[in-house]
């Protein structure tokens, strides 16, 4: 006897949506509203004070958005999600809902560079510290706790380096400490790695990359387990104590394992507003419609780039966690048994001068600032994503000048292969090639 | 809020108000290894409409301690203590699906206590799959997705929370795991998959008595529901179309509708 609840594949294209409750359309209808009709005033009520579901203004909440919101969760094996403007806006968010002034968070080291900013520099203005740890010093994000820290915050694979954070371990950690873990997915997307399995409490994606993959709209998710109590110690005021904001609720007590997001909405999309537009949602929710055949075909086509890059005489060193010798070969084998993501990192011979000839003569693959297309990108991350950083920084974050950060798309391997020759052979002699 | 209940702590939810004894008493308890939480689309709307709302925890789930009680007859007279524990003489009463059976055995018990009665996906017995109650004897997770497997209808299956952004399926499997599966599920199923007083008590009630029953429910079959709806005099049946066991979550709205009605009618408000 096995439960016959859907299955990844088909809650990707089901998950959240019932045709019957909305004139029979197969496709989701883009819910172009931002005002919903109360029945009455006592169906109003109902809806500001939370003792019914339902809509009341899109700034809060919005049924396509909905549709999105739940199919992501379905896909993570969550409890409830929220879905955000960006997945900047659901980082910050998420810190928070979690956070007061005078708190702290432990974080890992590499992570996109605006996420970095945010723990660095925005997030102080608001009494928020943190303390930087490198994903692989699992021993430091336990020393780094301080009685004042509220959560453990990191990418599973570090950006750019494509250092594994040992998720199950840290977990732990978090959960001696009494507080929650948060993963940043954005590179693995559900279909690589589901982290509520590895002991994650919540996970963060920016939507705008591979869940989506067309490379359309920007948007971003928080998605909550439900696995996290918040009640085991009295280090989260806001979620158990009496919230005056609706009557005196308690959301740990009232709505247990979806509380986060209910908070996370209740006040965060109230007060700061960053909601996701309805048009929005439905180019995401459209790419999520093919996420594991193209998940599939972008870690397949990334393992013959390992191979291809290994091979190279102008490539310095490559890093992926599939590559041969990769330090956390062996945990990626674990938590990320489908394969290891699309993102690579590599080192061109010749320095920065060949690397910027490299990216001005590559035609097929994008010079842009986004990860996780359906196409092929490329940047040079010293020059332009982590360009705001200082030279120490960018060697904590793992950076250096000859690194160039690929994000392997769904073309046709030898059309990227043949363009990558074209990138080489500029590099080879970057004073002698025109720039485009 | 914390009360002891036989000198244990116990945890009910009171809805988002403070709890006061002097107005009119709602109990809901709910079903096999769940807890309060999966009230929450109704009790707040009584609790803000002049009602005092306990969503209570039975001893050993949820937030109250204790251990699990063993059979639905002694659930069912904590039940009853559960009134005069808060100060109360007189309670109306709200279950689903094991709450059903806790609750018919409450009013049997202590009959001059209850105001009236809601069975929600409510059976005069429910026996167990043998192999579904071993598997949660032995806490074994899959028990739990098994559980939500047969709760959900068809529609339910796909998701479609009235709250926006929660995934029911989750959310009931959450609340279940939150706690270790034999001590909470496990004695509960037991309970359910022994009790047989059922019919007997059934035919004897005599107070107001309302059934919503989900026309998709695979754990208590509408047809079971209508059995027992026909054993009770008088009894309102009110079936929900497209909806499965767990139309308190599934259809919390047109289930708040239903209830909120039957409420008025057989249990108002005192007028001032
Ligand atoms: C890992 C990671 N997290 C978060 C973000 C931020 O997401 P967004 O650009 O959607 O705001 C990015 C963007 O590049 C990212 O790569």
């Amino acid at each position: 006897m096995d439960p016959k609840t859907y299955k990844f594949d088909t809650l990707s294209l089901h998950a959240g949506y019932q045709p019957s409750k909305n004139a029979g359309s197969r496709q989701v209808p883009i819910y172009q509203t931002t005002s919903y009709m109360f029945d009455d005033v006592d169906h109003a009520a109902a809806l500001f004070n939370l003792e019914r579901g339902g809509h009341i203004y899109s700034r809060m909440s919005n049924p396509t958005v909905q549709v999105l919101e739940e199919r992501v969760c379905a896909l993570e094996g969550g409890t409830a999600a929220l879905a955000t403007a960006s997945g900047m806006s659901a980082i910050f968010l998420t810190i928070m809902t979690l956070c007061n002034a005078g708190d702290h968070m432990v974080v890992s080291s590499q992570l996109y560079g605006g996420t970095v900013n945010l723990f660095r520099l925005t997030l102080p203005k608001f009494g928020i510290k943190t303390t930087f740890v490198k994903p692989r010093d699992t021993e430091g994000f336990k020393k780094a706790i301080q009685p004042n820290t509220k959560g453990i915050f990191g990418e599973l694979v570090g950006n750019p380096g494509n250092e594994l954070m040992n998720m199950p371990e840290v977990s732990n950690i978090a959960k001696e400490a009494g507080i929650p873990l948060i993963i940043d997915s954005t590179y693995q997307t559900p279909y690589l790695c589901r982290p509520f399995e590895h002991g994650a409490d919540l996970v963060v994606h920016s939507l705008t990359k591979w869940m989506s993959g067309n490379g359309s709209s920007m948007a971003g998710i928080l998605v909550e387990g439900g696995t996290f109590d918040w009640m085991q110690n009295d280090k989260f005021p806001s979620m158990t104590e009496p919230y005056e904001g609706y009557h005196g609720l308690s959301f740990a007590e009232e709505f247990g394992p979806t509380a986060f997001t209910m908070m996370a909405r209740a006040e965060g999309m109230r007060d700061m507003g960053p909601c996701l537009a309805p048009q929005n949602a439905w180019n995401i929710l459209h790419g999520l419609e093919t996420l594991s055949l193209r998940m599939e075909k972008h870690c397949s086509n990334a393992l013959k780039m390992v191979e291809y890059l290994s091979n190279h005489d102008s490539v310095a060193w490559v890093s992926h966690a599939s590559a041969p010798g990769h330090p956390d070969k062996e945990l990626a084998e674990k938590i990320l048994p489908k394969g290891t993501g699309s993102m690579i990192a590599f080192g061109i011979k010749g320095g920065k001068e060949a690397g910027a000839a490299f990216i001005n003569n590559v035609k097929l693959a994008s010079h842009l600032a986004n990860v996780g297309d359906a196409r092929t990108l490329v940047i040079h991350p010293a020059s332009a994503t982590h360009s705001q950083m200082d030279e120490a920084t960018l060697k904590f974050a793992g950076l250096s000048h000859d690194m160039i950060r690929l994000s392997v798309g769904l073309e046709d391997f030898e059309d990227i292969v043949n363009d990558f020759e074209d990138g080489f052979r500029a590099a080879k002699k970057p004073r002698l090639v025109a720039n485009k | 809020m914390k009360f002891k209940v036989r000198g244990t702590d116990t945890f009910a939810s009171t809805g988002g108000r403070p709890f006061d004894k002097n107005k009119p008493l709602i109990i809901f308890v709910h079903g096999s290894g769940l807890s309060h939480m999966v009230w929450v689309l109704q009790t707040r709307y009584f609790a803000f409409r002049g009602y005092s709302v306990l969503a209570v925890d039975l001893p050993g789930h949820g937030l109250s301690s204790g251990e699990s009680l063993k059979t639905i007859e002694e659930m069912g007279n904590w039940v009853g203590d559960v009134i005069g524990a808060v100060g109360c003489k007189e309670a109306s009463l709200v279950g689903h699906s094991q709450g059903c059976l806790v609750t018919m055995e409450c009013v049997a018990q202590h009959p001059e206590k209850i105001k009236t009665l809601t069975l929600m996906g409510g059976a005069s017995a429910i026996p167990m799959n043998p192999e579904l109650l071993k598997l949660a004897e032995e806490s074994n997770p899959k028990a739990v997705d098994l559980m939500m497997d047969f709760a959900h209808g068809p529609a339910g299956h796909f998701g479609g929370h009235p709250v926006p952004g929660l995934y029911h399926l989750n959310v009931g499997s959450m609340i279940v795991q939150n706690k270790e599966i034999k001590d909470t599920l496990g004695v509960d199923f037991r309970a359910c998959d022994n009790y047989k007083n059922g019919p007997e008590i059934a035919k004897k009630l005599d107070l107001p008595t309302l059934s919503i029953l989900g026309a998709q429910d695979r754990m208590c079959r509408l047809k079971d529901g209508k059995i027992l709806a026909d054993y009770i005099k008088g009894s309102e049946v009110k079936i929900i179309e497209d909806c499965g066991h767990m139309m308190l979550l599934e259809e919390a709205d047109q289930t708040l509708e239903i209830l909120k009605k039957f409420i008025a009618e057989h249990y108002p408000l005192p007028s001032k």
